[in-house]
């Protein structure tokens, strides 16, 4: 088998590209796409080019951004917006292979071998999807064209924006292997503390390092970093629409005071469970991990998360495995400033599993019902028309209609 | 600063096989101006106006103009002078 040819695309600043396609009068000027500016605990989702300039990065509060840049205009997020653009991406990138893997709403993997012959190589069908795309939907990409996805990916976070770098061969000693080692997949902070332990601070010294001693330092993950470094990545381009385009459901708030007990937790985690959990049943999707998190009144935060036995969306099993997984985790010292629940390992509801002999399936199934039986009457009557005896404990907690006041969620949050 | 995006009415036909195509236009306050011809049909992004979707490229009055057809349903026309 020869070579495949693998493209990795990934729309430049997003969310801010599409607002600035919208807003001609701020092009050119520092914009971010986030929170609600009216509210005091949004944060930035993505910033265009000119703010970046300033510092202004992803995840930083909004009042953060706006020390870092006086003029900085932030506009609200337009979800269902994004998702019309990125549904006409996927449909550019239809006209060259059906072998479309899409990470995130912004990014997309091809498989354009097939193509090759009637389209031309990879650098050209990049180049011609690069201008359809700018010409198509006025936004710009950046491509990175190699033969195993790995080093495409690196590709596309090469060159920015509107570019193209291949990563052949015969290229990747030179270009891949001089990127520090944290720009790999699957290299977060804490793999890049280990590594930097070992001594390897970039991707070629990874590759050229022992595997043994990898395996010793970081385990069975330790060889797949060093085959990806090596670019012996031969994992498919996944066929369009057989994976879920969404990676997890979230919510997460900052209560409106702070939180002094289990019981308070308590409230906030049923509420924000009851929104997750029906925000998988409405995309029709199970979970199969309940991760919290958690941020204290001095802004320490972290994250928590369990792989549950069998894949739910059912509120009660939500919000028991995150109040468990409170309960392992915290030792009240500081009270709780803001507090996030999430669903991941995403199935689809029709996923089929062994069903357990310890779990009541009777129980499950009412459960289920009981939990239809609720979207439907809020659906019909108003959020508020029906509620948990819980909420009744602190109204002032249990404000958060999370559903519909923190829809939008990109998957990169945290 | 003014909008350059003009959203407008459109009276347009779904042809048999199942295309669309703009017949006339109505500009506020100019009145309704019929589509002689279209010359084109492509998806585009407008710069200008600040939007993208379908660009029908017409003929009214023996002159070139873009109409664009939004997926929210919704047309538009990029306006000349800012």
């Amino acid at each position: 088998m020869g070579d495949r040819t693998v493209l990795h695309s990934d729309c430049n600043c997003f969310y801010a590209s599409v607002e600035l396609l919208h807003h001609p009068e701020l092009r050119g000027k520092p914009i971010a796409v986030g929170g609600d500016p009216e509210k005091r605990h949004g944060i930035v989702l993505t910033a265009d080019y000119t703010a970046k300039k300033y510092g202004v990065k992803t995840g930083m509060t909004l009042w953060e951004a706006r020390q870092l840049c006086q003029d900085i205009t932030f506009l609200p997020p337009r979800m269902d917006l994004y998702l019309r653009f990125s549904k006409m991406a996927q449909e550019i990138y239809a006209d060259y292979t059906d072998l479309r893997e899409p990470f995130g709403c912004d990014e997309s993997w091809l498989d354009v071998t097939a193509s090759a012959t009637l389209k031309g190589d990879g650098a050209r069908i990049a180049k011609e999807i690069k201008s359809r795309i700018k010409s198509e939907l006025g936004i710009t990409v950046s491509i990175g064209v190699s033969y195993n996805k790995i080093f495409a990916k690196l590709g596309s976070d090469y060159k920015k924006p509107d570019a193209i770098t291949t990563m052949y061969k015969d290229e990747y000693r030179d270009k891949v292997w001089k990127l520090p080692v944290s720009e790999l997949l699957y290299v977060g902070k804490s793999t890049n503390r280990k590594l930097a332990k070992m001594g390897i601070k970039t991707i070629g010294e990874l590759a050229l390092m022992d595997t043994e001693l990898l395996e010793a330092g970081l385990g069975k993950m330790g060889l797949i970093l060093w085959s990806f470094a090596n670019g012996y990545d031969d994992s498919p381009v996944r066929k369009e629409n057989t994976h879920a385009e969404i990676k997890s459901i979230g919510n997460s708030t900052t209560t409106p005071k702070d939180l002094q007990t289990d019981e308070d937790v308590k409230i906030v985690i049923y509420a924000l469970s009851e929104s997750v959990a029906a925000r998988l049943r409405e995309n029709a999707f199970k979970c199969r991990v309940v991760e919290i998190s958690i941020r204290d009144n001095e802004l320490y935060s972290f994250t928590r998360q369990r792989k549950i036995e069998s894949a739910t969306n059912i509120t009660e099993e939500i919000a028991e495995e995150a109040y468990r997984l409170f309960k392992e985790n915290y030792i009240w010292g500081k009270p709780i400033r803001s507090l996030g629940v999430r669903g991941a390992d995403l199935v689809t509801d029709r996923y089929f599993e062994q069903i357990d002999m310890f779990q009541s399936y009777e129980k499950r199934e009412k459960q289920e019902k009981m939990d239809m039986a609720v979207d439907d009457i809020r659906r019909r009557f108003g959020f508020y028309s029906i509620q948990r005896g819980l909420m009744y404990k602190d109204r002032e907690l249990s404000e958060i209609n999370a559903k519909e006041e923190h829809v939008v969620h990109p998957v990169a949050y945290f | 600063m003014a909008s350059n995006k003009v959203y407008i009415d459109v009276i347009a036909e779904f042809t048999t096989d199942g295309r669309l195509i703009p017949k006339s236009f109505t500009w506020e306050g100019e009145g309704t101006f019929e589509i002689q011809k279209v010359t084109d049909v492509r998806r585009a992004a407008s710069l200008k106006a600040g939007g993208a979707g379908m660009r029908y490229t017409c003929i009214v009055e023996g002159r070139k103009c873009h109409l664009y057809y939004e997926d929210n349903n919704m047309w538009f026309m990029e306006v000349e002078n800012s």
